[in-house]
């Protein structure tokens, strides 16, 4: 890609020359919005550019510093994954059934973030209604890996992965809810963190299965993460499930020593079906770790195996009835002249939604009807309490538990369109944690043939700062997440 | 054979909140469309419910008036359906664990007996919004400015067994949620609405008939009427070797029956489950005392107290009792008159009542407050004036807004109670009737009235009746 | 877990998705074998476990207070809106 190099291309490195002088935030957008614009054939990481916008955002940064108002973030660029409403700007959650909605508010994240100081790039494409693990299933078509362009970037937040590993946003907001961030992360070779649950307000943010989504970050490096993850997180008396709890200094915590850190490998995510050379590099991070004091020791969560069936229920159940909203009577997409009031839902609806979309509606109602309410929706939520009590047990004895993200390299676009459990069980180690609302994280730790690997970091609820310190410190240790596809650099 | 109807009601009655139960939009009636209508009741992409205090106060206070056991832990449901005045796709209700359990009311029915109605339980949820159909060709226009409004559904056991029963039972309901002031009880403007789940079964089967559900009656007439329509007709039906279907129906006031409600052609499955948007309410003993320590006289309280206190029969305890504001209003008149409490509510019952229905108003807005009639009444106690006079001044009182004192004076109705002045009008009659006066000496007793409008007319109505009849009675005697 | 194209045809009425008649032998397929996977769970050991609805336990939902802090903002907001008119949203005609 021929476009401008960046000076700094890590949000601290680019705060700390905004705050030094050396370069503006008119500047850096306007250089990124360069890299943008000369991407965007090849990954088509972006649904909407916000050119005009993100400028005048810089510009307002810029004079906010000359008057001695700015603060850590102000300036930075970042861009939003499009599943966050922004008011006056499309926000299209990669469907069909959005493509012309304009939202009129803006997600708490959103608001948070800008009034952070942070200026905000566009939106980026993601799988349709975050339903995905490929970023294959968008209506503005698929995203690809900056490493390999005739591979996927993971999804859904493939859009927010790719844009952060080939450096056109410093960083980008994305959604998890089965490992939709840890997973494109991991795939891309870039540092993505979901935190707990109810630590990020969820208003604004487009439900998928309410009671598993979370939004967080894709990032350069852990330090950007924490940075970011302080000024996003937070109680929001319009989200009810949002956590009334104070929000650590995550940046100050960042350098504490690993001494003494107890690290857990669970077991179960070591049997087969993890790819040797993946498996291999994740024991090369391990090693790091007890390098850098920390102690390792094997756990076992027995009812781990069960969690993606269990998460194949819950959260098509979930969004069966999230996307019930979307009728085509006071937003979205509407079908032309319709017969009926049925014809009116039944074609709006048909028409405005995906393949996978429909397949998990289908799948919720079917899950949730009569009959069938006890055997799947109440069966699963049990399995899940199941879940939950093993990580609780584990965290017993642990403070954090280490293993892969996902379990192969970022595979060929199009390779497992056709069958979705093969899709589905991309999210085999991820899904636990966003059962068990735990936070979690991912951050490369090396390649296999070329493609990036992620380790995963899953701690207790409410254990950011500690996850952001174990990942900060193994990044002081390690370059891998400086590494930049050769075509971005 | 001889048939047995059994009933259940279902009531949703609008809580009065200032604000929405999930959204901080206002919920005052008759706003221009959709304007009261935020994101969160527009089920805009990304909203959230944030539950609003008061309604759980006002249902938890319904529950205890009723009885109830208040849970400790309630959950909220989503009901799924597709419906144009219900934009998130599902309405957010409580299906496995309610607010408010098992609690009960006593109505009283027309021949005074009494009759303990269960209530199965109480919910709070949200109203839907309003599809309006007229002037608009070939389609419908979907007002959202109802959706979101708090609701208690109240649901009764299936233990009436009239129509007749079933309007008490709702009226007592609308008292109940009136003195509790949870709800305004408008029924033209739909705050409180009635279901009614109607079935027959031949005398002594245990076992119910098949039910049909008469949806949205506004009126206490239309329930009754919708009510006894069904039975009817289910009883033809049967009789006639049909089958009553499981259905819902609508009452057509215009035609006086019910019929089928063509859109919905099969049951629908709502999916129940636990909003994942909403987490458990949690009620401590605390919030539930102070609810408790919060709530006023209840109807069958004050009811008796007034029989105790003011020893009024059972009916007219019940008729004053009808709302907090009459109660309220009767007992201010007591108060100030200091005495003769039945006199005092036989004026409240009858010509106050009666001028109130006429101009139709509601005691709030009286023409006569407590303190004028009171006045009014003391003036009959002290002999001022006749309680036929008062009929008069009373009405005087609700055209002029002049106090009954004001009219007594301007218009020169001072009772006369001087004996000599009443002896010398009697003396005066009797010398202008001799032919009567004889008869009456004679044996004919009835013309005791004769000679008693002949007094009253020559004294301008104003003579004491007591001592006209006693001096009266006297005088003829000779 | 086998389901008939009649049991896809009830799912998608249910759920409001008019589905072409191609796609549906697919969804026959791939809803089965999600549900055969989706299945095993029914092997896990869950007597007397109490199904989790919301993944922090011992939360209680908070109460609001009861204020209006809405104003009307609908001419915005019918911006998205497909059909409009005198402030309402017009769908086909809906028959009671």
């Amino acid at each position: 890609m021929t476009a401008p190099a960046l000076p700094a291309t890590t949000v601290a490195g680019l705060a700390r020359g905004l705050a030094a002088g050396r370069w503006s935030s008119v500047e850096l957008t306007q250089a990124y919005l360069a890299r943008v614009t000369a991407s965007q054939s090849e990954l088509n990481a972006f649904v909407t550019v916000t050119a005009e916008a993100a400028l005048a955002a810089a510009a307002a940064a810029d004079a906010a510093r000359a008057a001695g108002k700015a603060s850590a973030l102000t300036g930075v660029p970042i861009a939003h994954k499009d599943i966050f409403c922004t008011r006056d700007v499309l926000t299209t959650c990669g469907s069909k059934m959005l493509a012309n909605f304009v939202s009129p508010y803006d997600a708490t994240v959103v608001s948070k973030l800008a009034a952070a100081g942070t200026v905000n790039l566009g939106k980026l494409n993601m799988d349709e209604f975050a339903m995905g693990s490929s970023n294959e299933t968008s209506f503005f078509g698929p995203v690809r890996n900056p490493w390999d362009i005739k591979r996927v970037p993971g999804g859904s937040s493939g859009g927010s992965a790719a844009a952060v590993a080939a450096r056109i946003a410093p960083a980008a907001t994305a959604t998890d809810t089965g490992g939709s961030i840890r997973q494109p992360a991991a795939l891309c070779g870039v540092t993505g963190i979901k935190p707990t649950y109810g630590r990020v307000s969820r208003y604004g943010m487009i439900a998928f299965a309410s009671s598993l989504d979370q939004a967080g970050l894709i990032t350069v490096s852990a330090e950007d993460a924490a940075m970011l993850l302080g000024a996003m997180s937070g109680f929001d008396p319009r989200d009810s499930t949002s956590v009334d709890r104070e929000v650590p200094d995550y940046v100050a915590a960042l350098d504490a020593p690993l001494a003494g850190l107890k690290i857990g490998l669970v077991r179960e995510f070591f049997e087969k079906g993890l790819d040797a050379q993946c498996e291999q590099r994740i024991r090369e991070a391990i090693a790091v770790y007890e390098k850098l004091g920390a102690s390792v020791r094997e756990v076992s969560c027995p009812n781990l195996p069960l969690s993606v069936p269990t998460y194949y229920v819950v959260a098509p159940a979930e969004c069966s009835s999230n996307l019930a909203r979307f009728d085509g009577v006071r937003f979205g997409h509407r079908c032309e002249s319709p017969r009926n009031l049925n014809d009116l839902y039944s074609r709006s609806r048909g028409e405005g939604f995906g393949a996978e979309v429909k397949r998990r509606i289908m799948t919720g109602t079917y899950v949730l009807s009569a009959g069938y309410y006890d055997a799947y929706y109440i069966k699963a939520q049990r399995v899940r309490q199941l879940i939950s009590a093993d990580f609780a047990r584990a965290f017993e004895s642990v403070d954090l538990l280490l293993g892969p993200t996902s379990p192969t390299t970022a595979f060929e676009i199009g390779a497992k369109v056709d069958d979705p459990i093969t899709m589905y069980l991309n999210d085999i180690y991820t899904i636990g944690a966003n059962l068990a609302g735990l936070p979690g994280m991912s951050i490369p730790v090396g390649f296999a043939d070329g493609l990036p690997v992620g380790l995963q970091l899953v701690g207790p609820h409410f254990s950011e700062a500690r996850m952001l310190n174990a990942a900060h410190r193994y990044q002081l240790e390690t370059d891998w997440h400086l590494r930049v596809p050769a075509a971005y650099a | 054979m001889e048939w047995e109807t059994v009933i259940g009601l279902e009531i949703h009655a609008q809580l009065a909140t200032r604000s929405k139960i999930f959204s901080s939009s206002a919920t005052a009636y008759g706003a221009a469309p959709n304007t009261q209508a935020n994101l969160v009741d527009l089920g805009y992409p990304g909203v959230l419910p944030v539950l609003n205090a008061e309604a759980v106060r006002m249902a938890v206070r319904f529950g205890l008036a009723i009885g109830a056991r208040i849970a400790r832990h309630s959950v909220f449901a989503r009901k799924n359906y597709f419906y144009p005045d219900l934009p998130k796709g599902y309405q957010i209700s409580q299906y496995e664990l309610p607010i408010v359990a098992e609690g009960a009311l006593e109505i009283v029915l027309d021949d005074g007996t009494r009759k303990r109605v269960g209530i199965t339980r109480a919910h709070l949820e949200e109203d839907a919004g309003k599809s309006l159909h007229e002037g608009l060709p070939g389609v419908s226009g979907i007002d959202l400015n109802r959706a979101g409004t708090p609701l208690i559904e109240i649901v009764s056991e299936p233990d009436l067994r009239s129509a007749k029963e079933a309007v008490a039972y709702m009226k007592k309901v609308h008292t109940l949620v009136r003195y509790l002031e949870i709800c305004d009880g408008n029924m033209q403007e739909g705050s409180f609405r009635c279901d009614a789940n109607v079935s027959v079964r031949p005398k002594g089967q245990e076992k119910f008939g098949t039910r049909a559900e008469i949806k949205n009656l506004n009126s206490f007439r239309f329930v009754e009427k919708a009510i006894n329509y069904e039975i009817e007709r289910q009883i033809e039906l049967i009789e006639s070797g049909g089958k009553v279907v499981q259905e819902t129906r609508l009452y057509d006031p215009d035609k006086g029956e019910t019929r089928s409600m063509r859109s919905k052609e099969e049951a629908n499955d709502y999916r129940y489950f636990p909003d994942p948007d909403l987490l458990p309410v949690e009620l401590d003993e605390s919030f539930i005392d102070v609810v408790r320590a919060a709530l006023p006289e209840l109807p069958d309280e004050k009811a008796a107290r007034f029989v105790r206190e003011y020893q009024l029969p059972e009916y007219d305890a019940g008729v004053l009792t009808a709302s907090r504001e009459l109660g309220a209003f009767y007992e201010e008149v007591v108060r100030r008159v200091g005495s003769e409490p039945k006199l005092c509510a036989n004026w409240v019952m009858g010509d106050l009542a009666a001028f109130l229905n006429k101009d139709n108003l509601e005691i709030g807005n009286s023409k006569v407050d407590a303190a004028g009639l009171a006045l009014l009444v003391a003036r009959i106690v002290d002999q001022t004036i006749s309680g036929k006079i008062a009929k008069d001044v009373f009405e005087a009182m609700w055209e002029s807004g002049e106090s009954a004192d004001a009219i007594i004076e301007r218009k020169g109705l001072r009772q006369i109670t001087d004996t000599s002045a009443i002896e010398r009008a009697i003396e005066e009659v009797m010398s202008k009737n001799p032919g009567q006066l004889a008869d009456y000496r004679s044996g004919k007793d009835k013309l005791f009235g004769f000679f008693v409008g002949q007094v009253m007319k020559a004294t301008g109505g104003k003579a004491n009746p007591a001592q006209l009849n006693e001096l009266l009675k006297q005088k003829l005697a000779g | 877990m086998s389901l008939t194209r009649k049991d896809i045809e009830n799912i998608a009425r249910l759920a409001r998705l008019e589905l072409a008649e191609t796609e549906i032998p697919v969804y026959v397929d791939s809803l089965s074998k999600i549900l055969d996977f989706v299945g095993e769970l029914e092997r896990a050991p869950t007597d007397g476990i109490t199904p989790m609805a919301h993944p922090m336990p011992g939360l209680a939902q908070r109460l609001r207070a009861d204020e209006v802090t809405e104003t009307d903002a609908h001419q915005r907001y019918q911006r998205n809106a497909p059909q409009v008119e005198a402030g309402l949203y017009l769908v086909p005609k809906v028959i009671e």
